[in-house]
């Protein structure tokens, strides 16, 4: 039997009794559609080439594993930062803990309601991002979470947003399973930031996608919680037009298994899109960027930059595809990916690829796993820093150049500030 | 202040012996200078004092005042009050000069059972000595030693140095890289910082340096021991005939 046909059968038999959910107006038809094609691909497998290095069983199993709480008393995410709150507790909304969903130049609405109305332009979106980004490589989680997600916001944005709307994801139930679909479209000219935190669950299966129209920016950032146990899968899909700007940044500290999947289609010229992450983690950590870029017009920007701390045994994954089609003529297309490993039980496993059709393009990737420097060390430690502290400034350092890359300085010291004390709980 | 006996330090992955019995004593307020051919075990001297890896101690000792060096952490050393300027020093990216040294000059007070210094104060202080250095605000902000030119690398030294203000400062070749004017501002840092309580070992291969610092006692190392010791007109020996005389007097 073909691994296909295997796929297809276990796949059949593990949703026998799965229906997508119902009353649910025009969503009904893609969640059906979705649905179908989850049963086509099959669910992904140990054996799937894009699975290689990660595990996905227990992403795709019937069966939650469940996930201790993390206990803290440190401030919250984005406290400081004046934003709207859009809280999801374990997966599903409340109302009480959100502001009023209301904003200037915005409208945000619950999927779950919207889906009533006859007319919405979340129709034509809901979907359609993670369809495109089907191929050419399959993303099973994906369409399952477009069938099954029950809850999740559409927002759209028609002129330039000064506050940020803040997707805060709170886990207090140790064996959630919660599936998220947010669609967001930001149309022509228009600008807005969109933050992203907490856990969110036990296991969480998210979708995010990201329409951004000509001269339209958007900007992403997300610390995904520090419950260790907890299992993730995100993708986030974005299209952009002409002379559009994409930026997302994703902080990850601790978590048994994260798989974040990016796919970018550069669709309309001279757009650029920047895609950075940022991870610390040790014991059965494991962490895993995989990242698509489409260069589908002239002139585009693409920027990946990713830095992983591993300890202790963690393990670090990176897939990161440029794909240039062939009149994607002066394609700037860049890629980092770098791994500190502080022991030598951790590992850092990386897949770059270059796919390039046009001619006069310029792209160049790059991938290093090291251990900290030494002469490094011993020139902190000849000054009277300890070697703790001295191999902390040099972790911090190297994750910094990721880091870098958020534009709003407020923010980006807000990261290097929880990796910091990440690091510094972790001093003996 | 200084002492060292009889030390004999080998490479810890290779069968190399590189110090073969280093007897030497810096007293305090007194500034001693080592010459001697390339290869002779000056910085490993240096390196071994202040506690870098991969030398294996053999035979003898080293203390600071009475303090065993040998069993002490890197940043014990420090602490304790040695200082080593580096021959080459290190580049560390994404470090900021500041706050390296704020950080060092307070996990030095911290070790040491003193109070951390503010923010504030130590900004006080590290710009007056800067300035003192022809230390640009950009250098400080800059990470530590990367894409400074040779010079600043030593004047950068120097200023952690005067920082630091440590008991015991060894400096290896400060003077290379150096132009003539430098070489003055870097000396008279260093000079500044010439007291009573303070010893100085002074690695050089030219009498320059050490007419603008002036030694005490001079000693010429060669093949891993100190095979002679005099006044500064041993230095001005050298400058004049090379090593060849003083190796064949004591072969
Ligand atoms: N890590 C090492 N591996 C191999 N050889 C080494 C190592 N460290 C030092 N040596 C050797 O030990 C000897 C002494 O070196 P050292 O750097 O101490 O000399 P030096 O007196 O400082 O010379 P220079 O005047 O050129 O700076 C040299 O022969 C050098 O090659
Ligand atoms: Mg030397």
């Amino acid at each position: 039997m073909s691994l296909q046909k295997a796929k297809q059968e276990a796949t059949a038999a593990q949703l026998t009794a799965v229906s997508v959910p119902d009353g649910a107006g025009w969503l009904t038809s893609l969640r059906e559609d979705a649905l179908k094609r989850v049963h086509t691909m099959g669910l992904p497998s140990r054996r799937d080439e894009y699975w290689k290095y990660t595990r996905p069983d227990t992403l795709a199993a019937a069966d939650v594993t469940p996930a201790a709480l993390f206990e803290n008393d440190e401030t919250p995410m984005f406290d400081e930062i004046d934003r709207l709150k859009v809280v999801f507790v374990d997966g599903v909304f409340d109302a009480d803990a959100s502001d009023d969903l209301a904003g200037e130049n915005l409208t945000i609405e619950r999927l779950v309601d919207v889906a009533k109305a006859d007319i919405h332009w979340a129709k034509d979106l809901y979907g359609a991002l993670e369809l495109a980004g089907q191929t050419p490589v399959e993303r099973p989680l994906a369409a399952y979470n477009t069938a099954m997600a029950t809850d999740g916001v559409v927002i759209r944005v028609t002129g330039a947003v000064s506050r940020p709307v803040n997707l805060i994801h709170k886990h207090l139930d140790t064996t959630s399973d919660a599936i998220l679909h947010h669609v967001v479209k930001v149309e022509e000219g228009a600008s807005f930031t969109l933050l992203e935190n907490g856990p969110a669950a036990a296991r969480f299966n998210s979708v995010l996608e990201v329409d951004i129209a000509d001269k339209a920016a958007f900007n992403h950032v997300r610390t995904q919680g520090r419950d260790h146990e907890r299992r993730v899968a995100t993708h986030l899909f974005t299209r952009l037009g002409e002379e559009s700007a994409f930026k997302s940044f994703t902080l990850t500290a601790n978590g048994v298994l994260t798989r974040n999947e990016c796919v970018i289609e550069l669709t309309g010229d001279n757009a650029i899109a920047h895609v950075a992450g940022a991870c610390v983690g040790e014991g059965d950590f494991h962490h895993d960027d995989t990242v698509f870029i489409t260069h589908d017009a002239v002139d585009c920007e693409s920027r990946q930059v990713f830095k992983k701390v591993l300890r202790n045994g963690a393990t670090g994954v990176f897939q990161g595809k440029i794909l240039v089609k062939p009149d994607a003529q002066k394609t700037d297309g860049y890629q980092i990916s770098q791994s500190l490993l502080l022991d030598e039980d951790s590992q850092f496993l990386a897949k770059p690829e270059l796919e390039i059709y046009a001619d006069d393009v310029a792209c160049s990737h790059g991938s290093t796993t090291g251990a900290i420097d030494e002469e490094g060390l011993f020139y902190l430690r000849a000054r009277g820093v300890p070697k703790d502290i001295a191999t902390d400034l040099m972790t911090l350092a190297f994750l910094a150049e990721a880091v870098e890359e958020i534009e709003d300085e407020a923010l980006a010291d807000e990261i290097l500030a929880r990796l910091e004390s990440w690091l510094e709980r972790r001093r003996g | 202040m200084l002492e060292i006996k009889g030390l004999e330090v080998k490479l810890e992955d290779e069968d190399k012996q590189i110090l073969k019995g280093v007897d030497l004593k810096v007293e305090a307020g007194k500034v001693h200078a080592i010459m001697g051919p390339n290869g002779s075990g000056k910085s490993t001297l240096s390196y071994v004092l202040s506690g870098r890896d991969g030398y294996e101690v053999t035979g003898g000792s080293a203390t600071l005042e009475g303090e065993d060096l040998l069993e002490l952490e890197a940043e014990e050393r420090a602490a304790a009050g040695l200082f080593l300027a580096f021959q080459y020093p290190v580049e560390i990216p994404g470090v900021g000069n500041m706050t390296f040294l704020r950080t060092a000059v307070n996990a030095q007070r911290k070790a040491r059972g003193e109070e951390e210094l503010s923010a504030a104060d130590f900004l006080k202080v590290i710009r007056e000595k800067a300035k003192s250095l022809k230390i640009d605000a950009d250098m400080l902000k800059r990470p530590v030693n990367v894409g400074f030119s040779g010079g600043e690398k030593k004047r950068n030294e120097i200023l952690q140095m005067a920082m630091l203000e440590p008991k015991m400062c060894i400096l290896d070749e400060t003077d290379s890289g150096l132009d003539v004017d430098a070489m003055k501002l870097v000396s008279e840092g260093v000079n500044a910082l010439r007291d009573e309580g303070r010893g100085f070992l002074v690695i050089t291969h030219y009498q320059r340096l050490l007419d603008h610092i002036k030694p005490d006692v001079v000693h010429i190392m060669a093949n891993g021991r100190i095979v002679k010791t005099g006044g500064p007109e041993l230095a001005l020996e050298v400058e004049k005939n090379g090593y060849a005389d003083i190796l064949a007097e004591i072969a």
